[in-house]
C-alpha cells in the first residue's frame, strides 16, 4: 500500500511560512477544513495578558516564570479562556490579538496575532489561519508542534502551492514550477550537506523499519498460518522488543535538537546590570561597531542580534539591556526583553564587572539565570582596572557556571581568548555526550520529527495494546502505522512485502 | 476440416466447471442470463483435486463474502461437511477464520444438483478447442475484437454474447510424477490442450504456473494411535449466513511428523524430483512447497508437521497435508513409511506436480473482463490464483459483472477496503503475480474492517442491488442487521451504577468503580466481553450468534474500527479521482519513465489505482494530479 498522507486534501496542514532567521516576524500558516478549529484549540484573546501595570514582567516565552507567580495569575485566567464561550467568534479577515497557549500544559508559548481567513478566496482556496509569532524560532516551532498535535499535520514540501494549483488559484507556468519543485525533491537535489545528514539519517530509519518489519512478518506468520508448527508470538517478548524500538526512536528525536542548533543557529544572551562591557563583549566578538558602547547605564535598550560563525556553527548573539528594576517606562521594556533572551537562549554570557563588589543587581541577575538553569559563562570582566572579585567569588554567585576573567573596554585586548573560551563551549554544547560530529543522526526537519513522533505514539499504544493483552490483530494496526510514518520519512512507498517476508522466512505448507 | 454445426444459442458460456465456473454459472444465470456451462468431464463439476476443506485463514473470510453476495460456496460447504473449526480464536476477530473438512464425493454431488436445478442454467460435457473472435466490422481501427461462442472438439458451435473462462488447472496441463512427465489435467483427467493453443494464437498473455498435491493413503493402513487427533469445535459455526446452526456429528483430523529419516531419503533423492531436474518450468507457489522444496529450503528443521484428514464419509481416502511431492513412486512409499503412524501406508494415489496454462491477470480489469476482446471474462486458476475459494470469489464476480455488462448496467467492483474478494482481484489485475496467488489476512490493509462476521453487512446490500441476492436473504438480512443495531444502541445506552458493580468488578480483580459505566463501555474493557458481562445484564434479548458477535464487536473494538474508517477517507479523494483511458503517459512532464511505462502498459481508471502500481511513485502520483489539473483547464 503506498502511503496517503502524501495525497489526500481532505487533511488540515500546516507549516512554518517564514524563513527561521533573521526576520523580524515568523508566520505557521495552517490550511484546510480544520484551520479554524486547530486555532481555536490553541488561541487565547488579548483579555489573557496580563495587567500592563504594575511591576510584574510579561514574559511570554518563559516556563520560568512558573516560579514567579505570573504562571499563576496566567493559569486562572486561562481556565477563563478554555471556556469555549469565552473564546472568540473569529471573524474571516481580521487580525487577532492573543497567547498561543499548549493545551495539555496550560504553558503559554507566544505572543501573537492571528489572521482566520475563510475559503475560497484564499492562497490555498481552502479555509487559512496564520499565526503571527514574535519571531524566536523556538516559539514557532512550538507553535507549530502544538497545531500538528491538534489537528493539523506537516505540510509535505510545496504542499501550500500545490493546494492553491490544484484550487485553482495558480496558472499553468506556476504549475510547472510546482512540478520543478517535486523533481528536486524525488532527484535528491539538496546540498551535499543536507543530503549526508539525511543520508544517515535514512540508514537509521531503514534499521526500524526492517526490525518492525520482524515484527509484523512474525504477527502475519502467527495469524495468517494458525496450524503451522511456528512459534507463537510470546507478549511478554513483543512488548520487550516494541519497547527497544520506543527507545531508539525517542533517542532519534532528541538529536532534533542538535539538528536545531546545526540549522537555526546556537543562540547566546549577554546579560549583566548596566556599563560593565556587555556591549564591549559583542563588539569584540564581531569586530564591527554595531552596538553603542558607552558608560551610560540602561543606553543598550534594544536587543542587538548579530550572527557570527564559529567552527561552521552559527552562532546568534543577542546583547539587551541591563537587568535591573527600574521606573524608567522604556528601559522596563529592555529589560524584559532581557528575561526573555535569556529563556531563548542556548547558552548565557553573564558579565560581572571584577573591579567592583557585587550588587544587588548583579545577585538579583544570578538569581534569575539559576531558575532558568542555562548554561551560562560567568565573565569577571574589567580585569584590567584591578581584580576586586575572585573566580571563588564568582563561583559563590553562580554555582555551576564556568568562570573567566576578561578586561574587555572598547576596542580592549582580551577578544582571541574570549573567542576561544565560546569555540570551546558551543562545541561542547553541540557534540557533547554521545553525540558525535561524524556519525551523528540529526533530525533537521520539522517533517521528519511529526513523523517520527507519529511513530512513537503508534508503538507506544502498540505497547499499551500488548500490556492489556489485546489480541494481535489490533497491535499490528498500530505497528503497522509506524512502519507506514518512518516509510514516509524516506520515501518509501510502503510496500505489501510483509507478504513476501513471510514466504521467505517460514517454512509453510497446507 | 470437418463440418461444424450450430448447437445452440447463449447469452453466457462458461468454460469450466470447477469452483470458479459454477460460481460464475449460477450467479449469470440467477441474473436472468441463459448460461451454458461446459467442462469436458462432468464427474470434475466442483471436484476438489487437492485438499478436502473450504475455508481457513483469509480462505474462509472469502467464503463468507461469496455467500453475503448471494453466491453457492458457503451453503454447499455447510451441506457437506464433516468437521469445523474456528481458527486463530485468540488473536483477534480480524483474523477468526472459519475452516470445514469437506466430504469431497458429497460435495461434489450437491453442487451438481444445485446446478442441474437452476433455471436458466445448462450443464453440458464437452471439451472446448476454441475461443470464436470477430472483429469489428466498423471501420474504426480502435475498435475491440469480441466474443462470439465457442467451438468444441467435436466440432459444434455455442455462440453466445459473452464468455467466461475458468479453466483451472486443465489448460495445458502436464502432470510430473518422478521423471515421467504426461499431459493430463487433475486428478488423471483429460487436459485441453488445443485451447490452449487457441487462447495464445489470440493473443493472450500466457504463462506457465505449477502446483502440487500429496499422495492419499487408505486409513485402514494407518495407525491413528501414534499420531494426535484433532477434533472439530464443540460449537459449529456455520459459513452460509443463511443457517443459524448445524448439527452433526464430526470426523477427526491427525496431526505427526516427518523426521531425520525422512529427510534423508528425500535427500538422497533430490535428483530424481522433477522439481530440481529442470523438467518443470512452471512457478510454484511459495505457501504451499513441495515436501523436498521445504527441505532444501528449510535444511535446519529437524521435522515438518503432516496432518492427515479424511477425504469423505464414504471412502477410506485419507489426504496428507503438507506432504505434496514431485519424487518418484518408490521413493514416496520409502519415505512414507518412516513417518510414525505411516510404517505400513498404503498409497491410493500418489504425490503429484501439475503444469498449466494461465492469463497475466493484468491484462483484466477490475470486473475480470479481458482487456482486449470485448465479452471475454476470465476467473480463477486461469487468472494465476490458487484455492477453491479464490477460484469461487473471482467467478462470482466474473459471472455477476458479466451479467450487468450484458444488461447494461454498471459493474460491481469491490474495493479494498470493502472486502477480501476486492483485496484479491485488486493485487490480481494491478499488481500481477508470479506464483498462483492465496489470500492472506496479511494482504488487507483494512483488516478490522473486513470481518468475517461482518460479510453480509459488508455486502448483501450490493449483492441486492446486483440482482444476485434472493428477497429471502435480504429479508433475513435486513431483520438481523435491525436487532443487531438494536441492541447495540441499547448496550451504549444501559447505565450502570457504582453500587451495581461492585461485586462484579471485585470478582474481577479490578478496582471499585467510582463512575457509573455503561454495558458498551464494560464490554470494551480489556479481558471482558458480551458473555462475561451477562450477569450484570439480565434482561439482554435473545439473539443468535452471529448476531451478538456482530454486536459485540461492533462495540469493544470501535476505536481501531474508526482509525482504519480515518485511513480509508485519506484514500478516498484518490480512489476517486479519475484517469483518462486516452492519457499519453509518455508525455507527461515530470512522470519517470518506469512510471510512464507501468501507467501506459496497465491503464489504470483511477489515481488510487494508479498508485497501487509498483513501479509508480507517490512523486509520480503528484505529477498525475498536477496534469489532470491541468489537462481540465485547457479543455
Amino acid at each position: 500500500m503506498s502511503n496517503g498522507i502524501l495525497y489526500s486534501n481532505e487533511d488540515t496542514i500546516a507549516a512554518v511560512s517564514t524563513a527561521y532567521g533573521e526576520g523580524g516576524i515568523g508566520i505557521v500558516r495552517i490550511s484546510g477544513p480544520d484551520s479554524l478549529s486547530v486555532l481555536r484549540k490553541l488561541f487565547r484573546t488579548g483579555r489573557f495578558s496580563v495587567p500592563d501595570s504594575g511591576e510584574e514582567n510579561i514574559n511570554a516565552t518563559s516556563p520560568n516564570t512558573d516560579a514567579t507567580g505570573i504562571a499563576t495569575d496566567s493559569s486562572v485566567n486561562m481556565s477563563d479562556a478554555c471556556d469555549i464561550d469565552a473564546c472568540a467568534e473569529f471573524e474571516s479577515r481580521h487580525m487577532y490579538y492573543g497567547h498561543i497557549i499548549d493545551p495539555d500544559t496550560g504553558e503559554m508559548v507566544d505572543e501573537v496575532l492571528a489572521v482566520y481567513m475563510k475559503g475560497p478566496h484564499t492562497y490555498t482556496c481552502e479555509d487559512v489561519v496564520e499565526i503571527n509569532g514574535h519571531g524566536s524560532v523556538a516559539a514557532l516551532r512550538k507553535i507549530l508542534a502544538l497545531a500538528l498535535s491538534h489537528g493539523a499535520r506537516m505540510a509535505e514540501p510545496g504542499e501550500f502551492t500545490r493546494r492553491a494549483f490544484l484550487g485553482g488559484r495558480l496558472d499553468l507556468s506556476q504549475a510547472e514550477a510546482v512540478m520543478d519543485l517535486i523533481e528536486a525533491e524525488t532527484d535528491g537535489s539538496l546540498s551535499a550537506a543536507a543530503s549526508q545528514l539525511s543520508g544517515r539519517l535514512s540508514a537509521r530509519i531503514h534499521e526500524l523499519r526492517k526490525d518492525l518489519m520482524d515484527i509484523l512478518v512474525d504477527m502475519a506468520v502467527n495469524m495468517d498460518y494458525p496450524d503451522e508448527d511456528i512459534e507463537e508470538i510470546v507478549y511478554g517478548k513483543l512488548s520487550d522488543s516494541l519497547k527497544g524500538l520506543i527507545e531508539r526512536i525517542r533517542v532519534l528525536l532528541a538529536t532534533a535538537d542538535t539538528g536545531r542548533l546545526l540549522k537555526d543557529g546556537l543562540k547566546v544572551a549577554i546579560v549583566g546590570r548596566p556599563n560593565v562591557g556587555k556591549s564591549s563583549l559583542l563588539n569584540a566578538l564581531t569586530g564591527m561597531e554595531r552596538a553603542i558602547v558607552t558608560h551610560v547605564p540602561g543606553t543598550t535598550r534594544d536587543t542587538i542580534t548579530e550572527t557570527i560563525d564559529l567552527g561552521g556553527i552559527p552562532v546568534r548573539i543577542m546583547d539587551t539591556a541591563g537587568i535591573r528594576e527600574t521606573s524608567d517606562e522604556i528601559e522596563r521594556i529592555g529589560i524584559e526583553r532581557s528575561r526573555a533572551s535569556v529563556q531563548e537562549a542556548d547558552l548565557v554570557f553573564f558579565v560581572v564587572d571584577g573591579s567592583d563588589v557585587l550588587t544587588e543587581e548583579d545577585r538579583e541577575i544570578a538569581t534569575m539565570l539559576k531558575e532558568a538553569g542555562k548554561k551560562t559563562l560567568l565573565l569577571l570582566n574589567k580585569q584590567d582596572l584591578g581584580g576586586v572579585l575572585t573566580e571563588e567569588d564568582a563561583a559563590a554567585l553562580l554555582p555551576g557556571a564556568m568562570v573567566k576573567l576578561t578586561q574587555l573596554r572598547t576596542g580592549a585586548a582580551d577578544e582571541g581568548r574570549v573567542s576561544e573560551v565560546l569555540e570551546e563551549l558551543v562545541r561542547g554544547m553541540v557534540y557533547s555526550g554521545s553525540v558525535k560530529q561524524n556519525d551523528a543522526v540529526m533530525i533537521t526537519g520539522a517533517r521528519h520529527e511529526a513523523l517520527l513522533t507519529a511513530a512513537l505514539q503508534s508503538l507506544t499504544d502498540a505497547a499499551a495494546r500488548t500490556a492489556e493483552g489485546e489480541p494481535l490483530d489490533l497491535i499490528e494496526i498500530d505497528v503497522h502505522e509506524a512502519y507506514d510514518a518512518l516509510g514516509e520519512i524516506i520515501g518509501e512507498a510502503v510496500a505489501g512485502d510483509v507478504v513476501d517476508q513471510v514466504f521467505a522466512r517460514f517454512c509453510l505448507g497446507k | 476440416m470437418a463440418e461444424e454445426y450450430v448447437l445452440g444459442t447463449y447469452d453466457v458460456i462458461v468454460v469450466g466447471a470447477g469452483h470458479a465456473g459454477c460460481e460464475a454459472a449460477l450467479a449469470c444465470a440467477r441474473m436472468g442470463e441463459k448460461t451454458l456451462m461446459l467442462a469436458t468431464d462432468l464427474t470434475s463439476l466442483a471436484m476438489m483435486p487437492c485438499n478436502p476443506a473450504i475455508g481457513g485463514t483469509g480462505k474462509g473470510h472469502l467464503v463468507r463474502e461469496i455467500d453475503a453476495l448471494g453466491g453457492q460456496m458457503g451453503l454447499n460447504i455447510d451441506k457437506t461437511m464433516i468437521q469445523s473449526r474456528m481458527l486463530n480464536m485468540s488473536k483477534g476477530p480480524a483474523v477468526h477464520s472459519l475452516r470445514a473438512q469437506a466430504d469431497k464425493n458429497q460435495y461434489h454431488i450437491e453442487m451438481k444438483k444445485t446446478v442441474e436445478q437452476q433455471e436458466n442454467l445448462y450443464l453440458k460435457q464437452a471439451e472446448v478447442t476454441e475461443l470464436l473472435v470477430e472483429s469489428q466490422s466498423s471501420a474504426d481501427p480502435n475498435a475491440m475484437p469480441f466474443v462470439t461462442g465457442v467451438r468444441t472438439a467435436t466440432h459444434a458451435i455455442y455462440n453466445a454474447k459473452a464468455v467466461i473462462l475458468c479453466t483451472g488447472t486443465f489448460l495445458g496441463g502436464k502432470v510430473f510424477i518422478g521423471d515421467s512427465v504426461h499431459e493430463s489435467g487433475p486428478n488423471g483427467m483429460a487436459p485441453a490442450t488445443a485451447l490452449a493453443e487457441n487462447l495464445r494464437a489470440l493473443g493472450l498473455p500466457m504463462r506457465r504456473f505449477k502446483t502440487g498435491t500429496p499422495a492419499r493413503a487408505l486409513a485402514s493402513s494407518l495407525d491413528f494411535s501414534k499420531m494426535t487427533e484433532q477434533k472439530g469445535d464443540a460449537h459449529i459455526v456455520p459459513f452460509s449466513f443463511m443457517n443459524d446452526k448445524i448439527e452433526k456429528e464430526q470426523i477427526s483430523c491427525y496431526l505427526t511428523y516427518t523426521n531425520e529419516r525422512t529427510h534423508q531419503i528425500i535427500r538422497d533423492n533430490f535428483h530424481r524430483s522433477a522439481l530440481f531436474g529442470g523438467q518443470i518450468e512452471g512457478i510454484g507457489p511459495r505457501y504451499c512447497p513441495s515436501i523436498e522444496d521445504k527441505i532444501k529450503r528449510f535444511s535446519d528443521k529437524p521435522r515438518h508437521q503432516l496432518f492427515v484428514e479424511p477425504e469423505g464419509l464414504d471412502t477410506e481416502e485419507m489426504y496428507l497435508q503438507g506432504m505434496s511431492s514431485s519424487l518418484p513412486e518408490d521413493v514416496q512409499q520409502a519415505f512414507y513409511e518412516t513417518i510414525e503412524g505411516l510404517e505400513n501406508i498404503e498409497i491410493v494415489r500418489p504425490a503429484y506436480a501439475i503444469e498449466y496454462d494461465c492469463i497475466d491477470p493484468t491484462a483484466l480489469d477490475h470486473t475480470l473482463h479481458y482487456k482486449d476482446i470485448d465479452g471475454l471474462f476470465c476467473a480463477g486458476q486461469f487468472n494465476g490464483s490458487s484455492g477453491y475459494e479464490e477460484a469461487g470469489a473471482q467467478g462470482l464476480m466474473a459471472g455477476i459483472n458479466c451479467a450487468l455488462s450484458l444488461q447494461g448496467k454498471e459493474p460491481l467492483v469491490l474495493a479494498r477496503n470493502e472486502a477480501y474478494i476486492g483485496v484479491l482481484i485488486d493485487d490480481l489485475v494491478l499488481k500481477g503475480t508470479n506464483e498462483p496467488y492465496r489470500i492472506m489476512t496479511s494482504r488487507a490493509e483494512y483488516r478490522i474492517l473486513l470481518r468475517q462476521d461482518n460479510a453480509d453487512v459488508r455486502l448483501t446490500e450490493k449483492g441486492y442491488q446486483a440482482g444476485l441476492v434472493t428477497e429471502e436473504r435480504y429479508r433475513r438480512y435486513l431483520a438481523k442487521r435491525e436487532r443487531v443495531q438494536a441492541e447495540v444502541e441499547r448496550l451504549r445506552t444501559t447505565e450502570l451504577l457504582p453500587g451495581q458493580l461492585d461485586d462484579f468488578f471485585a470478582a474481577h480483580g479490578m478496582p471499585p468503580a467510582k463512575n457509573k459505566y455503561t454495558l458498551a463501555e464494560l464490554i470494551k474493557r480489556p479481558g471482558l466481553d458480551y458473555r462475561e458481562i451477562a450477569v450484570l445484564d439480565p434482561d439482554r434479548p435473545a439473539l443468535s450468534d452471529h448476531e451478538i458477535t456482530q454486536a459485540e464487536v461492533e462495540i469493544k473494538y470501535e476505536g481501531y474500527i474508526d482509525k482504519q474508517l480515518r485511513q480509508i477517507e485519506r484514500f478516498r479523494k484518490l480512489e476517486e479521482k479519475e484517469l483518462p483511458a486516452e492519457a499519453d503517459y509518455e508525455s507527461i512532464r515530470g512522470l519517470r519513465i518506469e512510471a510512464a511505462q507501468k501507467l501506459t502498459a496497465m491503464r489504470p481508471k483511477t489515481l488510487g489505482m494508479a498508485s497501487r502500481i509498483s513501479g509508480v511513485s507517490p512523486a509520480d502520483i503528484q505529477v498525475l494530479l498536477i496534469w489532470l489539473e491541468q489537462r481540465k483547464r485547457q479543455a
